[in-house]
């Protein structure tokens, strides 16, 4: 196990930079979930810590070691590709012990270490068997365990989850965050879907156009965003922002309820325009607009359907709403956050 | 529902829509295939088998039936033993040469550099130039007194002038000599293949095996070249079938000599039938390709079945 920390890292293809000086510190046994939208440098970003890419600048630490120059085999860390990248031409015991093979590991520890990998994996049964007679699921913890049989200081994900159908993917979160804090690896992870980095991550590393915007737990991500684009990038529906007084507020659409619904702590109070309104079982995403604010913009507003009955809510109907002063954010003209609560 | 029905036109004939029926326009569209196959496949190898079963001589053109006499003459005949040994070694020298020029030829490709658009160009023409015209060049390069390999040589002190290589004139030398240019030939076709198959296999695979800690030559012979080997097995398929049955470089560069060192299968049964006239003992040598072909066929597939992947 150990620590990983880069010093503003740059990757330039080109002149394109991809990677825009990325610091960041992922601590032993940490698990660090790089979040962004594609083509945002985070699997670049990967594949340097990995040695599969080398960076234009900056320095990548593994274990309080330098290892800019070291190649991939010899960094310790294990990968897993969004494809997976099984070898179809062997076999799953193959698979396992291919990164033992090239490290000339003896024939019988070799056997052994298959054999506790795939026990870990509960994929003892499909050793004989070769890539393409897999489901999407075995396949994914074939690749993981082809990935642990070196017994990794760090383990890499790229989308691990990319390939999966939305009901494996559910539980796969879940197994590879219990897998994960069973072994206790320090694990990077990449995805740009916001509901696995919350669900999974330690910590969030928001990334986008190569350089991290914030870093927090996902709980700070969430709450407490740095700036615009992690305001917006994530929770569903995003977070409403609007331009007020040369800057911008920014509200969350569960945050902006009818104004009865409000306790006795201080809020705000807006007047809101029904324009569209979506019954999503669990909750009700109500489309319209601010008086006082953009006409154009729209605002969305998630409500509790329990609460707030069919005939309340019509088109074109305006009602007051309102937003607790405790859940306001305020952003600068530059869309950094202006004052914290 | 009703007028739609009625607005259907009755048909004038019960051949009006022939042409719509699959089993019909199948067999329209199928049968200049098919005619083209039997008529000149399948008829002038019938006649051949015929031939080689008889004593049809054009100074004797008599179809009187001999049995496999003609298969024990030729078996009895050393020379013949001599020529099928000969195909395949042109046959196996040469692919093998070509598949090692190829692979290393599509991993240069594979880099990018700059003209690299006009090499894969160049590298092309071995195929395009007409087959006569590339072997008298070749000719003219193994020549014993003007060869420019023999200049190349000498001026580079490799070898004197007094014992240079006669290309063509020594029988090994000569053997060699063709299965290089046959190679020549064969190699981009080669390097066509291989770089098909290796830019089909994914980058992520290539990716996990270099993190999984193979170099180079483990990427290259653990991953890639069993991954593409069915793809190479098929043009491997297609270079041996057609050297096998190939005669032109011979017939053209050494007339099979010296010695009969370089006499192939195809050679000889066109030696032997077409211009001494023996037409019942050509067909039987033309007709060995036959076996040894299929047997190298059909273990190709099998081996070809059992890799898939």
């Amino acid at each position: 196990m150990a620590a990983v920390l880069t010093r503003d890292i740059v990757k330039k293809f080109g002149e394109v930079p991809a990677v825009n000086g990325i610091s960041l510190t992922v601590s032993d046994g940490e698990f660090m979930v790089l979040l962004g939208p594609s083509g945002c440098g985070k699997t670049t970003y990967l594949r340097i810590i990995c040695g599969l890419e080398k960076q234009t600048s900056g320095d990548l630490l593994i274990g309080g070691d330098i290892v800019n120059d070291i190649p991939p085999r010899a960094r310790g860390v294990a990968m897993m590709f969004q494809s997976y990248g099984l070898y179809p031409h062997f076999t799953v015991r193959n698979n396992i012990a291919f990164p033992l093979k090239t490290q000339s590991v003896p024939r019988a520890e070799i056997d052994k270490k298959v054999e506790w990998a795939s026990q870990l994996l509960g994929i003892g049964h499909l050793l004989n068997r070769r890539p393409r007679q897999l489901s999407g699921g075995e396949r994914q913890r074939v690749a993981l365990a082809r990935a642990l049989v070196r017994e990794p200081t760090v383990l890499l994900l790229d989308e691990p989850l990319s390939n999966l159908d939305a009901k494996l993917r559910a539980s796969a979160r879940l197994e590879i965050k219990q897998f994960q804090q069973r072994v206790g690896i320090t694990t990077i992870y990449v995805t740009h879907d916001q509901v696995e980095a919350m669900g999974m991550g330690d910590r969030i590393a928001v990334i986008d156009h190569g350089v991290v915007r914030q870093v927090g737990t996902p709980t700070e991500i969430y709450d407490d965003p740095a700036d615009r684009f992690v305001a917006t990038f994530v929770g569903t529906p995003p977070m409403n922002i609007v331009s007020r007084n040369g800057g911008y507020l920014g509200f969350r659409p569960e945050n902006f309820l009818p104004k009865e619904m409000m306790d006795d702590e201080a809020f705000t109070e807006f007047k809101f325009r029904v324009d569209r309104s979506e019954y999503l079982g669990s909750e009700r995403i109500v489309y319209g607009a601010m008086e006082g604010f953009d006409p154009n913009q729209v605002i969305t507003a998630k409500l509790p359907p329990a609460h707030v009955a069919d005939e309340w809510i019509r088109p074109g109907e305006w009602h007051p709403f309102a937003v607790r002063n405790s859940a306001l954010r305020n952003f600068d003209k530059d869309g950094k956050r202006a004052s914290r609560h | 529902m009703v007028a739609i029905a009625e607005s259907v036109p009755r048909p004038a004939s019960r051949f009006r829509f022939i042409f719509d029926r699959r089993d019909v326009l199948g067999a329209i569209f199928v049968s200049p295939a098919i005619l083209y196959v039997l008529l000149l496949v399948g008829v002038p190898f019938l006649m051949a088998v015929y031939y080689s079963v008889s004593a049809y001589t054009i100074y004797d053109p008599s179809w009187r039936f001999v049995g496999m006499a003609n298969f024990e003459q030729i078996l009895e005949n050393p020379d013949f033993r001599h020529t099928l040994s000969n195909t395949f070694i042109f046959t196996f020298g040469s692919q093998i040469l070509g598949l090692i020029l190829g692979k290393f030829g599509a991993l240069v490709l594979l880099r990018p550099f700059p003209g690299r658009k006009l090499v894969r160009a160049i590298i092309i023409l071995p195929f395009a130039v007409p087959v006569a015209l590339a072997t008298v060049a070749w000719q003219w390069m193994f020549d014993s007194l003007y060869s420019v390999i023999n200049w190349t040589m000498i001026a580079l002190g490799l070898i004197d002038r007094a014992n240079a290589p006669n290309w063509l004139g020594n029988p090994d030398l000569a053997m060699l000599s063709v299965i290089v240019v046959n190679a020549w030939r064969f190699f981009p076709f080669a390097i066509v293949i291989f770089l098909a198959g290796i830019t089909a296999v994914p980058q992520d695979v290539l990716d996990a095996a270099t993190v999984d800690g193979a170099g180079f030559w483990r990427r290259n012979y653990q991953i890639i070249v069993p991954m593409i080997l069915p793809i190479v097995a098929i043009g491997l398929i297609f270079g041996i079938v057609f050297t096998f049955t190939d005669l032109s470089i011979v017939f053209l560069m050494t007339m099979g000599g010296p010695i009969g060192a370089t006499t192939v299968l195809g050679y000889s049964g066109f030696q032997t039938g077409i211009v001494s006239g023996d037409v019942s003992h050509g067909a039987a040598i033309s007709l060995f390709m036959l076996p040894v072909l299929l047997v190298v066929v059909v273990l190709m597939l099998r081996f070809i079945k059992r890799r898939e992947i």
